[in-house]
């Protein structure tokens, strides 16, 4: 069973990076889901201040914004994608995830299957 | 397997006779819903299906035993009946099934064998579902409709009513947390000894909270609502034989049977609450009391004290004096210092302040409430204001009772402790000779 890790950062500085954040903490927890054979895919992505908002309107028209910054309280800052047997030790990964600590959080997300 | 022996049903053990066939199967029903939905989703991984099989089996049972007469087993009939519907559906759904046998392969490489049969009773897999029902990923109120519906083998209107809500609100609130379990794959298992002091508070917690809803609404005018505090009970009896080594487990259910045993005196005649010092205590339930105590016993040795064991030992000391004056104050007021080093909380912290009061003086009582006055818990929290009446009252200040019990008075409750508030009010503006109209 396959679930989306999402972390968020509780607190990003000026440019939209997380605060606070250990590298060796990230590299060891990384090491740790690759070991496991759980991983199947992982990103950390860059500061926000990078981002840029895509819509289309109804006529077609695209409108694209810088952000989105000012109004995001919590700030996605990477995610991992894990197979693992059951919630359980989704949670408990994400509760050894670097990121969920220190007023970050971790969110689960069951990626849907479909009977593929 | 499927020929055991029905389990002992506790309390439906009279001659079969003398029952309809439709109510001894109700009966069975009921005893017998949770070990066989345990067993079923244990054997097939899916709650849903489990359950749906587990009614079907029913239905069966009250076409087929009016006719053919009650199987010596019923409840082995019920399984056997339901996992034959579960089979015959798997085959009808060929994708569902290759899902479920995905499941049940990982379900078999995570769980140890299940416990053989004990005393010729079906599989008692129950342990597995409480757990489940009580997962932290639930919403608190699903776990509390999941653990009556699946354990106490209530029905959705049934317990729709004991939370006064709609039946398609519940109905809707038990579709989503089933999609959850089904979809996130919530395990079906009993956590490790090294999860279990993380995750038992959890199931222990469902179990109180129905006992508490069903003991603050038991005095409202729903006298038909159904005895939420007896179906607590019922599962907190489940849970100790499930685990009989489990203190707090024993300390939950002697909590609950100190207080319940005090139910036939706790209400007064137009359904007003009368409080504990009022209480005639010849009709406390004395059986209930001594069963309970035994379990404080249980609860509070061989280990470090838990919290449901020590407000055990609290109802105890409440439930042995013959009056509230001859109590044993001091050993509260100590008992409720262990628990505020256990669980810190305001309310605790107030109930002791109360018995502070009791033990030496009431100023000295409102010097600890007023102390935490600030405390945004207890600003809008109606025992603290009434307490601090109560107090105030028995500090001869009829004045600042009145204020308080006004307070008191414009925050939520029932009709009844309305009643009960607006009758301390008049009394202290009656006798008490300070009493300032603009109060």
């Amino acid at each position: 069973m396959k679930y989306l890790l999402l972390i968020n950062a509780g607190a990003v500085d000026e440019n939209g990076a997380a605060e606070g954040c250990d590298v060796t903490e990230w590299m060891a927890y990384d090491k740790e889901v690759r070991e496991a054979g759980i991983l199947v895919s992982g990103e950390s992505l860059a500061d926000l201040v990078a981002a840029t908002r895509v819509r289309v309107g109804r006529d077609g028209e695209r409108i694209v914004t810088d952000g989105p910054f000012a109004e995001t309280r919590e700030v996605l800052g990477g995610f991992y994608v894990i197979d693992v047997p059951d919630l359980d030790v989704a949670i408990d990964w994400a509760a050894r995830c670097p990121g969920a600590r220190g007023g970050g959080s971790v969110v689960v997300r069951p990626v849907a299957d479909f009977g593929a | 397997m499927g020929d055991v022996a029905s389990p002992a049903a506790g309390g439906s053990g009279g001659p079969r006779e003398w029952k309809t066939a439709a109510a001894l199967v109700e009966a069975v029903f009921r005893e017998e819903r949770g070990r066989l939905l345990a067993a079923l989703v244990r054997r097939f991984g899916d709650l849903d299906l489990a359950e749906e099989v587990t009614s079907e089996a029913v239905e069966a049972a009250l076409a087929r035993w009016p006719v053919d007469g009650v199987p010596a087993r019923p409840g082995a009939w019920l399984l056997t009946t339901a996992r034959r519907r579960a089979v015959g559906r798997l085959r009808r759904d060929q994708a569902y099934a290759a899902r479920l046998a995905v499941l049940q392969v990982e379900a078999e490489r995570a769980l140890p064998a299940p416990p053989a049969d004990a005393d010729g009773d079906l599989p008692d897999e129950r342990l597995a579902l409480f757990f489940t029902c009580a997962h932290p990923a639930l919403a608190a109120e699903d776990r509390v409709a999941l653990t009556l519906r699946c354990l106490a083998g209530l029905t959705t209107p049934e317990v729709a009513r004991a939370f006064l809500v709609p039946t398609a609100t519940m109905a809707q609130r038990i579709v989503r947390a089933k999609k959850k379990i089904s979809q996130a794959r919530v395990p079906f298992r009993v956590p490790g000894s090294d999860e279990l002091p993380e995750r038992l508070p959890g199931v222990l917690q469902v179990l109180y909270s129905i006992f508490t809803e069903g003991y603050a609404a038991s005095s409202g005018p729903h006298a038909q609502r159904l005895d939420l505090a007896e179906e607590a009970i019922r599962l907190a009896r489940v849970l100790r034989r499930l685990m009989p080594a489990g203190r707090e487990v024993a300390g939950l259910l002697a909590l609950m049977l100190l207080t319940h045993a005090r139910r036939a005196a706790r209400v007064g005649p137009t359904g007003e609450p009368v409080p504990l010092d009022e209480q005639d205590r010849g009709r406390w339930d004395h059986e209930m009391i001594a069963e309970g105590r035994d379990l404080v016993v249980r609860a509070l040795t061989g280990g470090p004290p838990g919290p449901y064991g020590v407000q055990a030992a609290i109802a105890a000391l409440h439930d042995e004096a013959p009056d509230a004056a001859s109590t044993d104050w001091p050993q509260i007021v100590a008992l409720y210092d262990v628990l505020l080093a256990l669980a810190p909380s305001p309310v605790v912290a107030m109930n002791r302040a109360v018995a502070v009061a009791m033990r030496d003086t009431p100023e000295a009582g409102l010097a600890l409430l007023d102390a935490m006055a600030d405390e945004p818990k207890l600003r809008a929290h109606r025992p603290y204001h009434a307490a601090r009446g109560d107090l105030l009252r028995r500090a001869g200040r009829p004045a600042e009772a009145a204020a308080a019990y006004r307070v008191a008075l414009g925050l939520a409750g029932t009709d009844p402790e309305r009643a009960s508030l607006r009758r301390r009010l008049d009394e202290v503006v009656l006798f008490g000779p300070e009493y300032d109209r603009d109060g």
